[in-house]
């Protein structure tokens, strides 16, 4: 039986979407590409709390998986040459998947810090390996990826780039978004995600009960690394262009970053956490040099003052007034 | 012959500051349980700080007197983090550890840009004491004098970390502090000053590791997260919070850089990074950790 969502949150999300298929005929297409940007990112985040919030894994090596998925995009285009969308999420997910699963193989054997240090440690290693091998992945200079065709149709000639971003691209990026959030509200609602929770919550408890801890959280790390892929292919038309710097590992610190502004506990959170990390690292880059200084004040405020993250904190709010009322 | 003495003093130079700042990390987690991932930002503001100190006074002042002064990198640092701890990470220690990570990832980025707001976006540095011992004969070859200064440095900084936490009084409370936090608060020991004193000596050793490096290197941006990554190869080579651990870990780091940078250039890094995984696979605590 699939769990269908009940009828409070369909009340918030279905008019949410609706607002996001019209936003493109409101808002100046800067704006729609912007939040492009935010969705795939929200994408990742999502993918992500598949393991922090639902499985209790603190990765800290997801920009290994988003970053495969971007370069699986540019391997694409530079080797063979095509540029349809289509091929490029295949190649991206493929990339980012095979990758998880190796990764994943090893880090599952572990938890807490020791977890979050080995993804981290292997994640570098996929940035060593493209910041050195500059005749494969261009060094530092990156590898270039043209604007795609979607669904067969391409670019229409002369057609400007931004407009075709906020436009087409935005419908695309939202539609596949709309249909992960689903897949993934599906996912943490199932049995197996069920299961996460019970691991999250006690790891012995869960195995007595008959959960096979290492295997669930195994599949678990494949679905995050799916989703992070996904978001890795998404991201790198917007971009057009793919850096080491998305493999860093200060990248999977904003991964992290992302899911905590918004709230790690609850299932909307980290997309809500994505899209507003987005406006805000694009606000401060843009307003001052000092913008990493603006995210880490941000950032211990927010560990030291809102731990609930906006949705987190936002539901305490609404559940006091209701209280009052 | 030479050649491999030369090898096998760089592969020492490098372990000697990779020891200091990862062995700060390690003494740091062995207490408190927290790893603060702004370690390596510590150890940036070491090297900033000396670099300006001896850049300020550079004017006709006595070698010997900028060598008095090397230290002010360890003692900034040091001052750094006896203000850091009992303000931002005190409040956390009740709390899941996720969240110390991450407050340690917001100073990350807060420090990073505050060596930029101080000291500018410039490199820094102090080569005129790299340059002031000039250099020795080994074989064919010459070898700068200062590198064996900062072997020296860090081979003392070791002996007298090992008396400090095994020969002294203070030492006992740290490591009774660290095997049972809650024992040694009931036999009086007031913890809070041990986290405030531990974490003050680990700032000082990476503080260090930045002061005697930067006449050789300079200080650049960005140096605190690179120098992170290879301490937490160190310690989960050598075991989190085990100093023994860590002196190894960064001699194996340090022989294995060097071996890489001559023989297999493109992979060096890779190759660290993935004997780190394979310690952590076959011994989970690493090679002197406990589970």
């Amino acid at each position: 039986m699939i769990p269908v969502p009940p009828r409070r949150v369909l009340v918030y999300t279905i008019p949410i979407a609706l607002l996001l298929f019209v936003l493109p005929f409101v808002v100046a297409p800067y704006q729609v590409a912007l939040l492009t940007y935010g969705l795939t990112f929200a994408i990742a985040a999502l993918g992500f709390n598949l393991l922090l919030g639902y499985t209790g894994l603190l990765s800290f090596g997801h920009s290994a998986y988003f970053g495969m998925g971007a370069y699986g995009v540019a391997f694409i285009v530079k080797y063979f040459k095509i540029s349809s969308m289509e091929a490029f999420i295949l190649g991206g997910i493929v990339a980012a998947t095979a990758v998880a699963a190796l990764f994943g193989f090893v880090c599952v054997r572990y938890t807490r810090i020791f977890f979050g240090i080995l993804t981290l440690a292997l994640s570098q290693v996929i940035w060593s390996l493209a910041f050195k091998f500059f005749w494969v992945t261009g060094g530092t200079d990156g590898l270039r990826v043209p604007t795609p065709s979607l669904l067969g149709v391409g670019m229409a000639p002369g057609q400007d780039k931004m407009a075709f971003l906020a436009h087409r691209y935005y419908y695309y990026v939202l539609v596949i978004f709309l249909v992960g959030v689903a897949v993934m509200w599906v996912i943490v609602h199932s049995p197996f995600g069920k299961a996460l929770q019970a691991i999250r919550d006690n790891e012995t408890r869960a195995e007595f009960v008959g959960v096979q801890v290492r295997r669930y959280r195994y599949m678990a790390f494949l679905v995050s690394g799916v989703y992070t892929g996904l978001a890795g292919a998404l991201w790198v038309p917007l971009n057009g262009l793919t850096t080491p710097d998305i493999l860093h590992w200060t990248f999977s610190g904003k991964i992290v970053f992302f899911t905590v502004l918004g709230g790690f506990q609850t299932f909307f959170g980290p997309i809500i956490g994505a899209v507003v990390f987005n406006y805000l690292e694009t606000y401060a880059v843009g307003h001052t040099v000092y913008w990493q200084l603006v995210l880490g004040v941000v950032l211990v405020f927010l560990v030291l003052a809102l731990p609930g993250g906006i949705v987190g904190t936002a539901g305490r709010v609404l559940d006091r007034l209701r209280k009052a009322a | 012959m030479d050649t491999f003495l030369i090898h096998l003093l760089n592969s020492l130079l490098y372990a000697s500051v990779l020891f200091l700042i990862a062995g700060g990390l390690s003494l740091i987690y062995g207490v408190m349980r927290i790893i603060n991932l702004a370690h390596g930002n510590i150890y940036a503001v070491g090297a900033y700080a000396t670099a300006w100190a001896v850049g300020r006074l550079l004017g006709g002042a006595p070698v010997v007197l900028l060598y008095a002064i090397l230290p002010v990198g360890a003692l900034a640092a040091a001052a750094l983090g006896a203000v850091l701890e009992p303000t931002l990470l005190r409040p956390l220690y009740k709390r899941a550890e996720e969240y110390q990570l991450l407050i340690t990832f917001g100073l990350l980025l807060i420090l990073e840009d505050l060596i930029r707001v101080v000291w500018g976006p410039y490199p820094l540095s102090a080569s005129s004491l790299f340059e002031a011992p000039g250099s020795l004969t080994i074989g064919e070859t010459i070898y700068p004098t200062y590198n064996l200064v900062v072997i020296v440095v860090g081979g003392l900084a070791a002996a007298a970390l090992w008396a400090f936490v095994y020969k002294t009084k203070f030492g006992v409370i740290l490591r009774a502090t660290s095997q049972n936090m809650r024992m040694a608060s009931a036999l009086g020991v007031n913890v809070n000053r041990v986290y405030v004193q531990a974490f003050t000596l680990g700032c000082f050793m990476a503080g260090l590791g930045g002061a005697i490096i930067v006449p050789q290197q300079g200080a650049v941006l960005g140096m605190g997260p690179d120098a992170l990554i290879l301490a937490f190869v160190v310690v989960v080579v050598g075991g989190l919070g085990s100093l023994e651990g860590a002196l190894l870990g960064a001699l194996m780091v340090g022989v294995v850089r060097e071996v890489g940078i001559s023989l297999f250039p493109e992979i060096e890094l890779a190759v660290l990074y993935l004997m780190a995984a394979i310690v952590l696979l076959i011994r989970p605590a690493g090679l002197f950790g406990r589970a």
